[in-house]
């Protein structure tokens, strides 16, 4: 066999590929769920505090600005092992799955509770006086004026770093998850063939890519007025 | 049945009542209550803003050094004076978008500092227009209107766009109901802003430099929509370099310099008779 033969059956292989389909397709759908979870607890958890920081009480401002800034430093994958190898000892024994929900999803919120609150904070001053002076209350102000003014600033950072996080869901390979790289991994142990990893690149990029698309139609929507 | 009767029966009673005599009478009612009305019309036209004593610092810097002023109900109160004079500040002191630090504001009767009031409920009586307009630059002219009309009055969708559309025509822009702020020029925005204020019906509204964002040509729509609402009894306090509309239109001229009233009066009185060589000054410094 030639070099090209060679490298042709050990990335491109079509039979193996027929044989760990099936693996690899249930892989994805882990994946899918997993990092849907993720995204929509780390999203929620990130505007709430977000939101709370908006109300300026300065003791719950300094544990907020405390959690984001532990969160934004510590690597995903350390996170992911600290949960599920030190809870353990705890006496607290969770899932691989839940340890990477948990741990990407904390990441998730320290940095979207940042993309709000920028977003939050460039809001100019004016728009809560006129909406507090036309009797909204301070949390209707946010809700309704600052809030989609706000997100509009943190669309293009929030979409970026959630694709980024939610591509971190790999790391629960780590931790015994069957999700995609995982899946992979155990199959290239067993076929001593790549090709299950080249799968495994095409169905990240299968299934970000309309997650990519996503966040451009969202960043789209949110111009509502021609500048 | 017999329920019908009897009123029948007094309906038919009325004119022959008044045949013997109680004609006089209603006569006279009529005039001891428009008597009555004249009276309660004075008694009505009270103070609508009532400041004593208002102190403001920033910091240490001191803004307002003890401010007193009395607007009575219908009447333009237009505060002018030179730049850092305070004039911005008491205004927004006025619905208390800046914290007083000691003093007393009476609004409508209602201690606006008192602990126990409800700010929210005070503020949707006093509308405020900013020099900067502010509206809200994710909704259209009708929505910026309406918000307010849902969230605080809590009127249904329709209704509230409905008196939306009204507040709109009142500034000549129901024209421009869909249009987003950044579509609008700073003059159709300005009057948004007042639209927005005057549909939750206000007893009172300030207005914080109105004019100073806008180009010349702008201007004179801004005031024509002020004067409209002067002349429908309106009771407004006014922050704002426009000279020739202070002495047109408004009813006192309060000039203020260092954080005091350096002078209060009716129009003729401030620009043509002015007791203050402070305010003399300013106001030739004005037409240069």
């Amino acid at each position: 066999m030639s070099s090209w033969e060679l490298a042709l059956d050990s990335f491109f292989n079509l039979s193996v590929a027929r044989d760990v389909l099936p693996t690899i397709l249930k892989a994805c759908w882990l994946t899918v769920y997993l990092s849907l979870f993720i995204i929509v607890t780390g999203i929620a958890c990130g505007l709430a505090l977000a939101l709370l920081r908006a109300f300026g009480i300065r003791s719950v401002n300094f544990f907020i600005v405390l959690y984001a800034d532990f969160f934004r430093t510590v690597p995903p994958l350390v996170l992911i092992c600290l949960l599920y190898f030190g809870l353990p000892g705890a006496g607290l024994s969770i899932s691989g799955f839940a340890c990477a929900w948990l741990a990407l999803s904390l990441i998730l919120a320290a940095y979207s509770e940042e993309s709000f609150w920028a977003g939050i904070a460039a809001t100019n001053r004016g728009q809560w006086e006129a909406g507090r002076s036309t009797g909204l209350t301070k949390f209707q102000t946010l809700l309704h004026i600052i809030l989609p003014q706000a997100a509009k600033v943190a669309i293009a950072p929030l979409t970026s770093r959630t694709i980024a996080i939610a591509k971190g869901t790999s790391y629960a390979s780590v931790v015994a998850v069957p999700e995609i790289l995982g899946a992979a991994q155990s199959e290239l142990s067993v076929t001593y063939n790549a090709t299950p990893l080249v799968m495994a690149a095409v169905a990240y990029c299968i299934i970000f890519i309309p997650v990519v698309a996503a966040g451009r139609y969202i960043e789209q929507r949110f111009q509502w007025s021609a500048r | 049945m017999i329920e019908v009767k009897g009123a029948r029966k007094n309906s038919e009673a009325l004119p022959f009542l008044n045949r013997i005599g109680l004609v006089e009478r209603t006569e006279r009612q009529t005039e001891l209550q428009s008597r009555l009305q004249e009276a309660r019309h004075i008694v009505q036209r009270r103070a609508m803003i009532e400041a004593t004593g208002v102190h403001k610092s920033f910091g240490a810097l001191p803004i307002l050094k003890g401010i007193d002023l009395t607007v009575e109900e219908k009447e333009l109160a237009f505060i002018i004076g030179p730049s850092g004079s305070g004039k911005s500040t008491f205004l927004r002191c006025l619905n208390r978008l800046e914290e007083p630090n000691s003093g007393a504001i009476i609004v409508d009767g209602v201690d606006i500092l008192a602990r126990t009031t409800n700010i929210n409920a005070v503020r949707r009586r006093i509308g405020m227009v900013f020099q900067s307009f502010n509206l809200y630059p994710h909704m259209t002219a009708q929505k910026n209107v309406s918000l307010a009309l849902r969230k605080v009055l809590r009127l249904p969708r329709r209704e509230a766009d409905e008196r939306a559309m009204h507040a709109l025509d009142r500034v000549q822009l129901a024209h421009k109901a869909k249009s987003y702020p950044s579509e609008l020029s700073g003059g159709q925005q300005q009057r948004v802003a007042i639209a927005r204020s005057i549909a939750l019906e206000p007893r009172v509204m300030l207005f914080d430099e109105p004019t100073s964002a806008l180009d010349p040509e702008l201007v004179g729509s801004v005031l024509k929509v002020m004067r409209g609402l002067r002349e429908e009894g309106m009771t407004m306090v006014v922050v704002s370099h426009e000279m020739a509309f202070a002495r047109q239109a408004a009813d006192k001229v309060i000039f203020m310099d260092h954080g005091r009233i350096v002078e209060q009066g009716t129009p003729e009185d401030i620009f043509s008779h002015s007791q203050s060589e402070r305010t003399r000054t300013f106001l030739n410094q004005m037409e240069r």
